[in-house]
């Protein structure tokens, strides 16, 4: 191992008027490592990141990669300078194939007729590099999560980058997906390349990292490797506090039920269903955790609830029969959904906060004057939101795209859960957000729970099934497989039903 | 760090402090739009210059004639008056576009609706303001029901509204003239002045400016009015908008993206067939294929493009093309030819969009980096 520094930075200070994103961080990223940067949402990795990617230039302090010293004043430089960037939120062409994908905008070849055959070569040599394998003729739509950000990882060393940034790798991923990105990396590593790895997941820093670097309130902690700091300790460098956990079901389940839904099915495209007769009873304070690889049905058995998919079946909540209702009727009639997508499901990021709570609540008589919208009323009840659910915004006419994930989340189970629903549908509630959102997400949907509301919950964060619910239905290919009993089960029995190796249902 | 701070829990202290500063980015937003439309202008009157010149003409002139129509009354009363379809056709193409649907079609509604409202018009007899009353309502509806077409196939037969408004113009002119030929038309008047049977008196809206001004400008402003508090300021549009924002978003939260296609369209749609109201009722009192004034319909999709989609935009966009059109006469005489008002106006579109996608762009990373940065900021404090 080189002794030389694959990414140095000394004193990196960014100032935006006014205020300081930055100061003061310094980072020593060992070459052939992996990396982690840890730290809470709005600690300034991002800010951190941008700066090292040539998005924007510091203010102060010096950039040195591989021993020579840098000024990044676009990606461009960043990237001749082998410095490459998988963004959490994958930028591919979905109707393009994998290979087209791989080579966009720095195709082989002469004279505008692009050397398929090279380019293929390459990529092979750099799949067999880091040991992953993908079918560079299927089109990037048919792909699933992980195999995408495996596109996303092959197009970045395709351009020649040897120190990889991943911004929040695993936020999206499953359980299985995690650990094939994590067998990529040490590949990754073997093979020679640097790895910057960001994260507030701490375990998987702690499983995977060499290094560790902890970010606070815009600045560089503290350094640590894996064997000279817990999982404790690291969460209260980053956080200054304790750690929190989803456990605590001291839940008293009434008898009366609240969501009954009987033999849902769901035809998926291909006329195989998609959700195949699926049947839950969610009682009165009773959170049913739905545990299951991405893709197997949970989505369509979501938007069907919701009345956004045709299906078959029965659905009833409070005794009420919605099985024919429109998306607005079953809002009313007391089912509330917290999206999968919360960009795509969830928000309109170009509109200010106000009209984001406003989504899907405008019919209401306390927000209305007549046929016009009452702006008063609700900017303050949305003030009210951000403070009780501690949205960090300056306010409530900051356009929702400027909030981090985990504040704009906070926003959206604040406006969720403020209608005082009966059922809860939570789709990954806490998907890619920081652990303190994270305790404050948990600590809503159990204070709603208490108050006798029944909550589906949709997740792909084992701890969370395991620590939240009172039962868990497993799916698999579109039927719930099994239902357990989270006192009874780990997580690595969990994981093999989720795969369907046990095809049993217990009772 | 030698302050030990817990992680933020709320706005409190820190927030409170930059709550007061940023209350100002709406502000800043539209001034920013402001300043950037203004800039545009001026850049495509340089390019416009470098063109007169290039072409051998004088730009020295040619502006100065500019400047001239300018300081005439007269010359402003027919900037109104052009101005007038403009406002309504580019109001027709906002309501659209304000959910994300393109509607092409103004140019065949508004025709269809002309046709229709100039024709019931000359057989209806009603006391003054009634009767016209039931033209401008005829008018709506007939333009609601041309683009109600386009509505019912995009959400029957999910065909993009894109592709059947502009079929529909097409379809439109042909059997606007089947309809005018065989049974509308006035077969007392020979010659090229064809047209339908002249409206009565009692239909005939007064002019604002003897002979120069009709009323119908007043209309249109009313008519933008009604569509900034609908979008803007009514729960419906917000709807509205909100399908325009993210339609996947809005339907999930309950908002029936069925519903509000049909309803923009046919909104859209009425407003359009408002576009030929001056001439039916204010000038010529009739339906004529040459007395009718066509392509006002596309000119709307640009105005409505140069004002953002916005109602103030649409008001100077739609007095700027008009009075553009209006000095067209002044610069022929000045040896400018004609065409060279159409180019300019297709380069203050361009570069209006241009400089306003630039501008937009800016604006939001700051936005994003101010609200972290302040966040970030706050919470260190």
């Amino acid at each position: 191992m080189s002794s030389t520094p694959a990414v140095e930075l000394r004193g990196i200070g960014k100032r935006f008027p006014g205020v300081i994103a930055n100061y003061d961080v310094d980072l020593n990223v060992r070459a052939g490592t992996i990396h982690a940067i840890v730290g809470e949402n709005g600690a300034g990795k991002s800010t951190l990141m941008k700066t090292l990617y040539g998005m924007q230039e510091p203010d102060s302090g010096t950039i040195s990669v591989e021993g020579t010293e840098r000024r990044f004043k676009s990606p461009g430089d960043a990237i001749s300078a082998g410095i490459g960037m998988v963004h959490q939120h994958f930028m591919l062409a979905d109707n393009l194939t994998v290979l087209e994908n791989i080579i966009l905008g720095s195709e082989p070849g002469r004279r505008g007729i692009i050397d398929d055959t090279q380019a293929r070569t390459r990529i092979e040599d750099i799949m067999s590099a880091i040991s992953t394998d993908l079918d560079l003729d299927m089109p990037v739509s048919e792909l699933g999560v992980g195999e995408r950000q495996r596109v996303e990882i092959v197009k970045v060393l395709f351009r020649g980058a040897r120190i990889l940034i991943l911004d929040e790798p695993t936020a999206v991923l499953v359980p299985e997906e995690v650990d094939e990105l994590f067998v990529t990396l040490s590949s990754l590593v073997n093979d020679g390349a640097t790895v910057i790895f960001i994260s507030h997941k701490l375990d998987e820093v702690l499983q995977v990292s060499n290094d560790i670097t902890v970010m606070r309130q815009g600045t560089t902690v503290a350094e640590t490797t894996p064997e000279n700091i817990d999982r404790s300790g690291l969460a209260e460098l980053m956080v200054g506090s304790e750690l929190p956990s989803p456990a605590g079901r001291t839940s008293d389940i009434k008898d009366d039920v609240r969501l009954n839904v009987e033999n849902l099915t769901v035809m998926g495209v291909e006329g195989r269903p998609a959700v195949d007769g699926a049947s839950i009873t969610i009682r009165s304070g009773e959170i049913v955790g739905i545990a299951g690889v991405e893709g197997n049905g949970q989505y369509e058995l979501c938007a069907a609830l919701l009345g956004l998919m045709p299906s078959t079946g029965t659905v009833t909540v409070d005794g009420a029969d919605l099985t024919k209702a429109t998306t607005r009727q079953r809002h009313d009639a007391g089912l509330a959904y917290i999206p999968f997508d919360r960009h795509r499901e969830g928000l309109m990021l170009n509109a200010p906060l106000w009209e984001n709570t406003l989504l899907g609540r405008e019919d209401e008589d306390q927000f209305g004057k007549g046929p016009l919208v009452d702006a008063a009323s609700i900017r303050a009840y949305t003030v009210d939101i951000i403070k009780r659910f501690g949205v960090l915004t300056p306010n409530e006419t900051t356009p929702a795209f400027a909030l981090s994930g985990g504040n704009q989340q906070k926003l959206i189970v604040g406006r969720t859960l403020t209608t005082n629903p009966g059922v809860l549908v939570a789709a990954h509630p806490t998907r890619g957000i920081d652990v303190g959102a994270q305790a404050a997400v948990w600590d809503e949907i159990r204070r709603a729970r208490d108050n006798g509301m029944a909550v589906l919950l949709v997740s792909a964060d084992l701890e969370e099934l395991l620590g939240l619910s009172d039962s868990i239905a497993v799916m698999f290919d579109g039927s719930i497989t099994a239902t357990l009993n989270p006192d009874d089960v780990t997580a690595s029995e969990l994981g093999s039903y989720m795969t369907g190796a046990h095809e049993e249902v217990a009772s | 760090m030698t302050e030990t701070t817990t992680a933020p829990s709320g706005p409190s202290g820190p927030l409170a402090k930059i709550l007061t500063p940023s209350r100002a980015s709406g502000l800043r937003t539209s001034g920013t739009t402001l300043a950037s439309s203004l800039l545009a202008v001026i850049i495509a009157l340089g390019i416009s210059a470098v063109m007169l010149f290039i072409t051998g003409k004088d730009p020295v002139t040619a502006f100065t004639t500019i400047i001239d129509t300018a300081q005439n009354t007269d010359k402003l009363l027919e900037m109104m008056r052009r101005a007038t379809p403009l406002i309504f056709s580019a109001t027709a193409v906002a309501i659209g576009f304000k959910m994300n649907i393109f509607n092409i079609g103004v140019e065949g509604q508004y025709l269809f609706a002309a046709l229709m409202a100039a024709e019931a018009g000359s057989h209806i007899s009603l006391p003054g303001p009634l009767h016209i009353a039931a033209i401008l309502a005829v008018a709506l509806i007939s333009g609601a029901a041309w683009a109600g077409i386009s509505a019912f196939l995009k959400v029957r037969k999910n065909i993009h509204e894109v592709i059947s408004t502009i079929m529909l113009n097409y379809i439109a002119l042909s059997f606007i003239q089947w309809l005018f030929n065989s049974f509308f038309r006035d077969d007392s008047v020979e010659g090229l002045n064809i047209k339908t049977t002249i409206i009565e008196e009692s239909g005939r809206l007064p002019d604002l400016v003897e002979g120069r001004l009709n009323s119908m400008f007043i209309i249109a402003l009313v008519v933008v009015a009604i569509f900034w508090v609908v979008v803007y300021r009514s729960t419906f549009g917000f709807k509205l908008r909100a399908s325009g924002y993210n339609a996947t978003a809005a339907s999930t939260a309950g908002i029936s993206a069925t519903k509000m296609t049909v309803i923009a369209l046919l909104l859209s749609g009425a407003v359009a067939g408002l576009v030929a109201m001056q001439s039916v009722l204010g000038e010529t009192h009739a339906y004529g294929p040459s007395a009718t004034p066509i392509q006002l319909g596309f000119a709307g999709i640009t105005v409505a493009l140069l004002g953002r989609n916005h109602p103030v935009g649409i008001v100077i966009a739609a007095l700027l093309f008009g009075f553009l059109d209006s000095t067209s006469a002044q610069l022929q005489l000045a040896d400018v030819p004609n065409s060279i008002v159409k180019v300019m106006q297709a380069i203050i579109v361009l570069t209006v969009v241009i400089v306003n996608e630039a501008a937009v762009r800016r604006t939001n990373i700051k936005t994003a980096e101010r609200a972290r940065a302040e966040l970030a900021a706050g919470s260190g404090a």
